[in-house]
């Protein structure tokens, strides 16, 4: 007994002087709300967990839970939160008019219809029902698309769906080939 | 990747992070494991701390050589000299040839008993060249690489199919036209003397990797390959690869723990956007996008000229037509072909290095980018620069100001005045996307597995997930066709576009679309279970087959499972195909359906249940036992014996001679990347891949071998804190702070030579253009001695461009657009250029 209370005093488990401030001192993650995310940068597929709080995203760390990667982020994957809080980070939609030397704002519904209207100009001069040997083709080669290896797979799904199945834009092209 | 797909099957990883652990040797060739797949390397640490064999074989000295038990400096793009080598020091070795397994893995597993045409010539006859070579058209008549057999046309299907062909074999291997044989000769002048003349490695080094490789596989052992980009980005990059799988092949390393081969990739789901292709020449799946050819005139055309008569791909017609079901919904019709003529037909090569000059000769107006940078990243980035001002519009989306959306104002064309936003017509419309914990749905990661992401909080502003920004802009356009009856009309308006919205924003319901890629039946919308549920006859719809499963019937995304353990993770996400993680898993058991040894046990047949059981979900028949034989006639999968593990191949062999499905030839052969100082060593008279698509343009030279005015090999590669074209990370200022600007390195020795020390500004430049940036002098690259005479290397990150924090000179704007044949990838990991001390422009000009 005599050891222990030794012990116990060695090891500092001895009542200490704690200040009110330190002992309501609460980890910043406590009461969040937890979401599991996957790290968007490489294709490891290391497992997130994202703390919100009010709907903000107030840290994210690395899902101990996760079989790939047990806890732990690399550098990129540890930046995520700021990926998000970015300083730099785009918000509103920028408009460039031909010619122009510089960036104007517009909502983002005018930019929808716009592009919208883009395509279909486009498209309507220069889709191609049959080909030169007579063959049905129903292609246009007017409009292309880059991208895709960082966006969903869901996302991927709808982009050629919508370009290739609807539109006929043949020219679809991702970081596969970067 | 075809150079795993011609051999095996599949365009995939065939084994995950975690078997790495169980290797008892990993070679990472082509990768910088640790620096560029950090967190992925742990499992290959882990290995090492058990006792396995870690070997790097790389140009530059990096982390991942300093965990590594050997190093192996090696000239860039020499890599298929030293596979090559292996290949043949294997077979001529004693161990090979005298341990029964791998007589018996390559005899049954693989198609080394196939006879070849006696047509077929090599390399070896032709000085370079395979038979069939057409000079002319720089493309091959593969008729002369088929096996030697009976061809029977198959009748009384409801869709045709190619015929079938009964090889001839010879079980003993010894014939001179078998597989075998054929392979063996092929190699036989890769030898430790020509590794040390082409690739600069030491003879005895070569040995010490060869001998370790070699004692790390059989029965109780395993050896895996890691690669990345720096095998995929060169000419002859598909058959690097397909090197290694043979080469796996022969050392029965596919399909079993702890072996083999894993495709590490760069992006978050660069791996699903190939299996749901945003990439001109695929379908979702890996259907062939039909081609503006009279062989794919039809849908019945399309079966007759794809369709396998043996293997799983004998479902073909399954796949296709429920994704035209998908797609086109009721329009889709067994009368109409199931809209079959809606499908566009693609009559060329659009690849990204073809699109780009696309839209430099005013033939493509209009482009969307999405999470991409090819102002930076595109190779002969100056070229690409000129493309995007050469379009009509241009939409960018995007998470920053990327140099893609920002060129017209601030590319160094413009900010030396060269080039004026005046004079650029383009019309570019920003908008800003969403982040993935601001959205639901699903990245495939490196080794085939499919995870979700919740939706954590809204996107803030104006920015919004690309799912919103494709939904609402095809719900405008289908507005805006409505009652339209031209072709362009009506294929849209056939389109499916009814997805429930949600939340504010009235975001796509994500789980509606994928329960429409998992698939379902058409009369009810209940979910499939897997493609073995698929029909061809417009009952099911399904977007993409591989993913088939991924929901259950219940409506469960089984990506959303998180239930991890220590063995194969079952319940952690979703692995396609069928949620099987090592593929070709039916190798890790004898033929007789026995474990090769306890130690790698794996999945095996047990005779009491009748079934395959095990560790993983197999990826063979669950109850064909392992002696069964196909009655004659048999189709698809029945036609496969018992031992067959590679389901989707013709005959379910690994493909040691591929007859068909790869354009530059049926075995690897090395050839010199097309901008090189030094001739090839093996065909002096066939220097370069005589099939490599080339640019042959004012705007792309090329330098010729061993231009003087270009001494140097560049090697071009990434660092931990960037991510690719680095619109996720240069303005981004906890990695911005990290590693801040671009920068060069060379070795001691080159620096000597020109006057260069560390921090100096240094000018790179090729025939396409120069880039500048500081200059780190460091013994981490070599200087290699490449047939007698000295071969300097330089290595470039390749992040770096004008826009945002970390800055700095844009390694593509040396590259040129040139592509390997099969996979039409460029090749920055190996080409030529030079060196000297200074700046681009003066001191504050800009």
């Amino acid at each position: 007994m005599r050891l222990l209370l030794e012990l116990r005093d060695h090891i500092g488990l001895v009542p200490n002087p704690v200040s009110q401030a330190t002992r309501q001192a609460r980890s910043r993650i406590r009461g969040a709300e937890v979401s599991i995310s996957v790290c968007p940068y490489c294709a490891v597929g290391c497992s997130q967990l994202v703390y919100t709080k009010d709907g903000r995203v107030i840290d994210i760390e690395g899902n101990y839970e996760s079989p790939i990667n047990g806890g732990t982020l690399c550098p990129k994957g540890a930046a995520t939160w700021q990926l998000i809080h970015s300083p730099l980070r785009e918000l509103r939609v920028r408009y460039r008019a031909p010619y122009s030397d510089h960036w104007e704002e517009r909502p983002l519904d005018w930019a929808m219809e716009r592009i919208a209207q883009l395509v279909k100009e486009t498209r309507d001069a220069t889709f191609l029902h049959r080909d030169e040997n007579g063959l049905v083709v129903n292609r246009t080669l007017g409009i292309a698309h880059l991208g895709g290896a960082t966006l969903d797979n869901e996302e991927n799904y709808l982009i050629k769906k919508l370009f290739t199945g609807g539109l006929g834009i043949v020219a679809v092209e991702n970081q596969a080939r970067i | 990747m075809p150079g795993l797909g011609a051999r095996l099957g599949r365009g995939g990883a065939t084994t995950t992070l975690a078997s790495l652990a169980e290797s008892d040797c990993i070679v990472i060739m082509g990768s910088n494991m640790a620096e560029n797949h950090p967190v992925g390397f742990r499992f290959v640490v882990k290995a090492r701390q058990r006792g396995a064999r870690i070997i790097h074989i790389d140009p530059r000295f990096s982390r991942t050589s300093a965990l590594a038990d050997l190093h192996v400096p090696i000239r860039p793009g020499s890599d298929l000299v030293f596979l090559g080598a292996l290949v043949n020091y294997v077979l001529h070795s004693e161990r090979w040839n005298n341990d029964p397994f791998f007589r018996e893995y390559v005899l049954y597993y693989t198609n080394a008993s196939v006879l070849i045409s006696p047509d077929f010539r090599d390399t070896e006859d032709l000085a370079g060249l395979f038979s069939g070579y057409d000079p002319h058209q720089r493309r091959y008549d593969p008729s002369s690489w088929q096996y030697a057999g009976q061809v029977r046309r198959l009748e009384g299907e409801r869709w045709p199919c190619r015929p079938f062909v009964a090889p001839e074999r010879d079980p003993t291997l010894q014939h001179p036209n078998c597989a075998l044989q054929v392979v063996k000769r092929h190699f036989a002048r890769y030898t430790p003397d020509l590794v040390e003349q082409a690739c600069g490695v030491p003879r005895d080094l070569f040995l010490a990797v060869a001998d370790t490789i070699l004692a790390n596989s059989g029965r109780d052992r395993t050896t895996a390959f890691c690669y990345a980009v720096a095998w995929t980005q060169h000419t002859i990059g598909t058959q690097i690869i397909s090197c290694c799988a043979l080469l796996q092949l022969l050392l029965g390393n596919i399909g079993r723990p702890g072996g083999g081969i894993l495709a590490l990739r760069g992006h978050a789901t660069i791996q699903g956007s190939t299996d749901i292709p945003t990439l001109f020449d695929l379908l979702p799946g890996y259907l062939k996008m039909p081609r503006a050819i009279p062989q794919h005139a039809t849908l019945a055309d399309y079966f007759a000229a794809e369709r396998p008569a043996t293997g799983l791909w004998y479902d073909m017609p399954k796949f296709l037509i429920s994704l035209l079901k998908a797609w086109y919904g009721d329009a889709a019709t067994p009368e109409n072909d199931f809209a079959y003529e809606l499908l566009p037909k693609i009559g060329g090569d659009y690849s990204f290095q073809s699109l780009l000059t696309m839209m430099k000769d005013g033939i493509i107006k209009g482009l969307f980018v999405m999470g991409m940078n090819p102002a930076v990243g595109g190779q002969n980035a100056r070229l690409a620069r000129q493309a995007l001002a050469n379009l009509d519009w241009l939409v960018v989306r995007d998470v920053h100001e990327i140099e893609t959306a920002s060129f017209w104002y601030n590319a160094p064309e413009v900010r030396s005045g060269e080039v004026r936003p005046q004079d650029i017509k383009t019309e570019v419309i920003f908008l800003p996307a969403a982040i993935a914990a601001e959205k639901d749905g699903t990245f495939t990661n490196t080794h085939r597995l499919v995870q979700w992401h919740d939706k954590a909080v809204d996107p803030p502003g104006e920015a919004r997930s690309e799912a919103h920004f494709i939904f609402h802009l095809g719900r405008r356009l289908k507005e805006l066709y409505a009652g339209d009856t031209s072709p362009a009309g009506r294929q849209i308006a056939a389109l499916t576009w009814d997805y429930p919205t949600v939340g504010p924003h009235q975001e796509p319901d994500l789980m509606a679309v994928a329960r429409e890629i998992n698939g379902y039946r058409v009369s009810d919308g209940h979910p499939v279970a897997g493609f073995h549920e698929l029909a061809d006859d417009g009952s099911t719809a399904c977007g993409c087959w591989i993913y088939s499963g991924i929901v259950t019937p219940e409506g469960e995304h089984r990506a959303k499972r998180r239930r991890g353990d220590d063995r194969a993770s079952l319940d952690w996400g979703f692995a396609w195909p069928a949620n099987r993680r090592i593929l070709y898993n039916r190798a890790s058991a004898d033929p007789q359906g026995r474990p090769w040894s306890e130690r790698k046990k794996w999945i095996w047949w047990d005779p009491t249940q009748q079934r395959w059981v095990g560790y993983d979900v197999p990826d063979f028949p669950a109850t064909k036992p392992p002696d069964y034989q196909p009655p004659p006639g048999s189709r698809g999968l029945d036609a496969h014996p018992g031992t067959a593990p590679f389901i989707m191949m013709l005959d379910g062999q690994g493909w040691l001679f591929v007859p068909f499905g790869l354009l530059d030839g049926p075995l690897p052969t090395h050839y010199e990347p097309w901008e090189t100082p030094v001739c090839n060593p093996l065909y002096p008279e066939q220097p370069r891949s005589p099939v490599a698509p080339v640019f042959l343009r004012p705007d792309n030279p090329y330098h010729e071998i061993g231009d003087p005015r270009y001494p140097y090999v560049i090697t071009t590669y990434r660092l931990t804190e960037h991510l690719t074209a680095g619109g996720m990370s240069r303005w981004v200022p906890w990695l911005a702070e990290l590693q801040p600007a671009g920068f060069v390195e060379i070795s001691p020795e080159l620096a000597r030579e020109l006057g260069i020390t560390t921090g100096d500004w240094v000018i790179v430049e090729t025939a396409r253009g120069s880039a500048e940036a500081r200059a780190l002098v460091t013994e981490r690259m070599q200087p290699l001695v490449i047939a007698g005479r000295t071969v300097h290397v330089i290595g470039m990150p390749w992040h770096f461009g004008f826009g945002g924090l970390a800055t700095g000179g844009i390694a593509n704007e040396l590259a040129a657009l040139i592509e390997d044949p099969n996979s039409l990838i460029h090749e920055a990991k190996s080409f030529t250029c030079t060196i000297r001390k200074g700046r681009l422009h003066q001191e504050g000009q800009w």
